[in-house]
């Protein structure tokens, strides 16, 4: 007895002792900067430093509050996320049902639908850019080859071709990584119950709502949060293919933008906090539905 | 599913599906792949297959010491990070998921959090810490904001594979008198080989693509990462975009994770999908 007791002793040492590194870590790069962050939003302050802090009460979150570039940003980074998130879902499952199921090349299909989601966002940002050139793009060539459109459009000049095409990369990108949870949430449901299932007469389809679709929400709400927060703080690719374009910013651009260009340390921890604050609604919003979904 | 109880017309439509499938996952690395080797006199035509070959884009690309600089850079980054953060964060998961000790509960609770945790939140917090330590613009300044999202992720995934283990393995060595710091060293650690070569590789690739952190923290060209000087990449004229070289530069920085990511397909698919699925 007395061992084991001092065995306990020893592991509970140990634990702090292998835990404290990595917490440090994080607190000095989490913690310490998001003080910071809290602390600068309510500050007139210059990245650079090159006029000292004021105290500006909630004058920067009026600020950011009443800029139409704000709201406008906001507008595009909600309409990028719910769009992208539901085709990205949809798609999604269908590639994870093909995945699932017995066919000759699944293989092939496995290991193709991972090549999107390792090529790094900045290229593949720029291979769609290029693919939707004005003039040598292939986008255009073939549809006006084909007679689709009449004449080659400058997809990436205004919002509404832009941001079509910008949200066909976040899907082309980011389907593999919804496709692969779906499927190892599609290989936790056990076979038997589809035998079940068909011995009881129910078609495919009436498999898909009444079995699959239940057994498999779990998983997809698991997989629906990680996206969404993912897409509503999206900076990589607008930067790369359309810069801070009037009418194509996110807020995180804009963000970006208040701290890098206009080196406005507090307009910038403002946007930050904001962000923070509409991530977390959000996250809110996912585990309230999701309790009363499985209560 | 299986298709022998399908119809011969249902069967086509789903090859006609899987073939769309592969078509729209294949086509833009295609496309990119072709346009890199094409004569840039060439790079117009949507022939969907070259008429003449050409490394003159890759020659352009390897030319710019930007270029050559910026792939030394983001191997040096992203190689210390993965190690920084498999070193402390696997040990971490180690104590998470094997030993008692009090707060364990709260302490994987904040990891999971963090996973999740959006960069752009604390992007002037962590401008401010570089400015003040002296390591804004540095390699050094990179690993150690590249940690926000390499470690909690590191430990949570870490900690499942400690925890998949079976006990009966500490056991026994604990019964010969063995301290918990040797059973994890000389037990634990090498069963958990595979998690930590799938963990390592998904952190690499998500240090070796980072964009943000890399664009806001580094000024002058000795210190930027592939992914900043991929993006402002001018070619020599300096007027029109070089999109050849700029095809081939993408494909020097994507293929290699390409070719990894398929002889190490299962293991990250499982890497991928232990922390989403289980939690």
């Amino acid at each position: 007895m007395a061992k084991e007791i001092d065995l306990q002793m020893r592991q509970r040492r140990l634990a702090w002792f292998l835990v404290t590194p990595a917490v440090v870590i994080v607190i000095m790069i989490i913690g310490f900067p998001l003080i910071q962050v809290v602390v600068d939003s309510f500050l007139h302050k210059k990245a650079d430093g090159s006029v000292p802090p004021t105290f500006a009460g909630l004058g920067n979150y009026q600020f950011i509050l009443t800029d139409p570039d704000f709201w406008q940003a906001l507008g595009v980074t909600l309409i990028f996320t719910v769009t992208s998130v539901i085709l990205e879902s949809v798609l999604g499952l269908v590639v994870a049902l093909i995945a699932n199921s017995d066919f000759k090349g699944r293989g092939v299909l496995r290991v193709a639908i991972l090549i999107p989601w390792a090529i790094p966002t900045v290229v593949s940002s720029k291979i769609w850019q290029w693919m939707f050139n004005d003039i040598y793009g292939v986008a255009n060539i073939v549809l006006a080859n084909l007679h689709i459109i009449p004449n080659k459009i400058a997809w990436l000049a205004t919002p509404a071709t832009a941001l079509p095409v910008i949200i066909a990369v976040d899907v082309w990108k980011t389907t593999p990584f919804m496709s692969l949870l779906l499927l190892a949430g599609l290989q936790l449901i056990p076979g038997d119950l589809y035998e079940a299932a068909s011995i009881d007469g129910a078609n495919k389809v009436k498999q898909f709502f009444s079995l699959t679709l239940p057994l498999l929400l779990p998983t997809l709400l698991v997989a629906l949060i990680f996206r969404t927060l993912d897409a509503l703080r999206v900076f990589d690719i607008f930067y790369v293919m359309v810069g801070n374009q009037p009418g194509l910013e996110t807020v995180a651009t804009y963000a970006q933008q208040q701290l890098v260009a206009y080196l406005d340390a507090g307009i910038g921890s403002a946007t930050s906090m904001v962000i923070l604050i509409i991530i977390m609604i959000f996250v809110i919003v996912y585990t309230r539905f999701s309790k009363t979904s499985f209560e | 599913m299986k298709e022998e109880s399908q119809s011969p017309v249902l069967r086509a439509l789903f090859y006609l599906l899987v073939l769309a499938v592969l078509v729209f996952n294949l086509f833009p690395f295609f496309w990119a792949v072709l346009s890199s080797f094409r004569p840039s006199n060439d790079l117009f035509s949507t022939n969907l297959i070259p008429t003449s070959f050409t490394l003159v884009h890759f020659e352009h690309a390897f030319a710019d010491p930007r270029f050559t600089g910026s792939l030394i850079n983001s191997l040096i980054v992203a190689g210390v990070t993965v190690l920084i953060a498999l070193a402390f964060g696997s040990i971490c998961a180690y104590a998470l998921g094997r030993l008692p000790f009090r707060f364990k509960a709260p302490v994987l609770y904040l990891v999971l959090v963090m996973t999740m945790f959006p960069q752009i939140s604390v992007l002037s917090g962590l401008f401010v810490l570089l400015k003040n330590t002296g390591l804004f613009n540095s390699r050094q300044g990179l690993v150690l904001t590249y940690m926000i999202f390499t470690m909690p992720f590191t430990i949570w995934v870490m900690t499942q594979y400690f925890r998949s283990l079976p006990r009966e393995l500490e056991e026994a060595a604990y019964v010969d008198g063995a301290s918990p710091l040797t059973v994890f060293w000389k037990i634990l650690l090498p069963l958990t080989t595979p998690g930590l070569i799938s963990t390592g590789l998904l952190a690499f690739i998500a240090a070796w693509n980072e964009f943000l952190f890399a664009l806001t923290y580094t000024v002058t060209d000795d210190m930027k990462t592939v992914p900043v000087v991929i993006n402002s990449f001018s070619g020599t004229s300096g007027f029109e975009t070089p999109w050849g070289p700029i095809m081939a530069a993408s494909m020097v920085v994507t293929v290699p994770l390409v070719i990894l990511v398929m002889i190490f397909q299962y293991r990250i698919v499982a890497g991928l999908t232990a922390g989403a699925v289980k939690g």
